[in-house]
């Protein structure tokens, strides 16, 4: 039997061939080492992200998260619900929390799913992946593992907003969460400590929107990133990987900056260093390569 | 002006705040904003509000509706919630920047313009289908939205990006073709629909 047993709301950038599949491929990694068994909820849908208020408004905004609340409470009992992105993860627990807090939203929801059959009880608790790494598990039992430290790459752990506000990670700060760079070092590699832009917006869904404005706010967090000394950018989130690497070009033509630095997520760091191939990692799947991390994976 | 947006005048005169309490998302908030403009300097794309969080909420007060409603700078709201965990008094702003927009939106008085509005409205309409985001066909929508001359300049500028994502396994060639989505789609979407119901009829405006 796994260690651990999860309910999983993998969320739609990490299904095949969408934006985050690479993350999903270097979780499954991970989990495989540190014995993490992951549930999928059956026929999860679309958290809502952070546009669908727009036009879906509170009601039908919460539905969508109920709806995946209840198949995790009919099909996996009594587990948490863990999220891998940080979208998925607070809108799910946004819902979960006004739900708890409004008998009329209750009634309400539980007034429409029952037309499917289903029924919100809200009792699961709804966690991000990097929750359960460090509170399930911890950093030592992380660091057990490491077949293969990450000796000698400079990080910037750049955590970005939404696994850090409005709720955060139990015991961080929002202004300077550390929990990145102990998994940094937790892997044996040189956490940026200094590094000023960790808890930047990169703009969210506005780099669809408002290209500029974002690329604006993704050149400062790349900028700073550099100015430390930072040889890579790592982070827990699928919109913020996605932003800060593919704008990269653009906004090398824009600003007539060199950008070109790999930005990974911690569980590719931690695939890598608990022996997984480049591959098993999800290294094929960044646009600009983490090379220092694929010569460690080809190592024996 | 649309209906709801003639009815909503009518019912509330010159009382905003009123109006807002009862129809904005986390509305009942407002009255307890102090002023102290942490909000508006916490703000990543705060230099791009015409008014920001802080000028709203005293705008409202003054039952400022038109400029209030008929803003774009609710649509800046990148969700990084950091007015939120800043507010001394603990505001939900950023949701009741959402749920500004959302009304607005609703009562068909904002920005038609807008990008954000428009791709958010995109963003809903490919979820609500299928139940899950389709990438490819979000981003061509984006990009063609102005029409096919302009969606194809845009479509060359991101030909780099999607190419990349392509290549690396992470955006799908076929996206465009394909009917992915959840099982339960047809349930999904009856939901949505009695859920939209039961808001418009609370919020008067069906």
């Amino acid at each position: 039997m796994a260690k651990k047993e999860y309910s999983f709301y993998p969320g739609c950038s990490s299904e095949r061939k969408a934006s985050a599949a690479n993350y999903m491929v270097s979780v499954e990694s991970m989990c495989k080492t540190l014995d993490i068994k992951l549930n999928e909820i059956p026929d999860w849908n679309c958290c809502g992200a952070s546009i669908g208020y727009a036009e879906g408004g509170e009601l039908p905004r919460h539905i969508m998260n109920a709806r995946n609340i209840a198949l995790s409470e009919q099909h996996n009992p009594k587990q948490d619900i863990v999220a891998t992105c940080a979208a998925c993860w607070l809108g799910t627990k946004e819902t979960q929390e006004r739900i708890t807090h409004s008998g009329e939203l209750l009634a309400d929801v539980n007034s429409i799913l029952k037309d499917a059959g289903l029924e919100y009880k809200g009792e699961p608790k709804v966690r991000h992946m990097v929750e359960v790494l460090i509170e399930d598990l911890g950093y030592d039992a992380l660091k057990k593992p490491v077949k293969k430290p990450l000796e000698g790459i400079k990080i910037a752990g750049y955590v970005g907003c939404q696994t850090n506000r409005p709720f955060g990670v139990d015991g961080e700060s929002f202004e300077n969460p550390k929990y990145l760079d102990k998994l940094v070092e937790t892997v044996g590699a040189e956490p940026v400590e200094k590094y000023d832009q960790k808890v930047t917006c990169c703009g969210g869904a506005l780099a669809f929107s408002e290209p500029e404005k974002s690329q604006a706010q993704i050149k400062k967090i790349i900028e700073s990133a550099y100015d430390y000394g930072a040889e890579m950018i790592v982070t827990p989130c699928p919109v913020c990987q996605m932003n800060v690497e593919v704008y990269q070009g653009q906004i090398n033509k824009k600003y007539g900056t060199k950008f070109n630095i790999p930005v990974t997520y911690y569980s590719q760091l931690m695939a890598v260093a608990y022996g997984a191939s480049a591959k098993e990692a999800g290294l094929d799947g960044n646009i600009v390569r983490a090379t220092k991390l694929e010569e460690i994976a080809a190592k024996k | 002006m649309s209906k709801a947006n003639q009815a909503m005048v009518q019912k509330y005169h010159n009382d905003f705040l009123k109006e807002v309490e009862a129809n904005v998302e986390e509305g009942n908030w407002v009255k307890m904003c102090m002023q102290c403009g942490v909000c508006s300097g916490s703000c990543p794309l705060g230099a791009a509000w015409e008014h920001p969080p802080q000028e709203i909420f005293m705008m409202i007060r003054a039952g400022k509706r038109d400029e209030v409603l008929k803003s774009e700078s609710m649509w800046m709201c990148t969700s990084c919630y950091n007015c939120i965990v800043r507010c001394p008094r603990e505001l939900p702003i950023t949701h009741i920047m959402h749920g500004l927009a959302n009304y607005a939106h609703r009562l068909g008085i904002a920005p038609k313009q807008n990008p954000t509005r428009r791709f958010a409205q995109m963003f809903w309409k490919n979820i609500a289908s299928t139940g899950r985001v389709n990438e490819l066909k979000l981003s061509v929508g984006l990009y063609f939205m102005d029409g096919i001359a302009s969606g194809i300049k845009k479509g060359l500028e991101m030909l780099p990006v999607g190419l990349g994502l392509m290549k690396t396994g992470r955006l799908n060639p076929m996206g465009l073709f394909s009917s992915h989505g959840i099982k339960g789609k047809s349930d999904l979407q009856k939901m949505l629909k009695k859920a939209r119901e039961i808001e418009d009829k609370r919020k008067q405006l069906a």
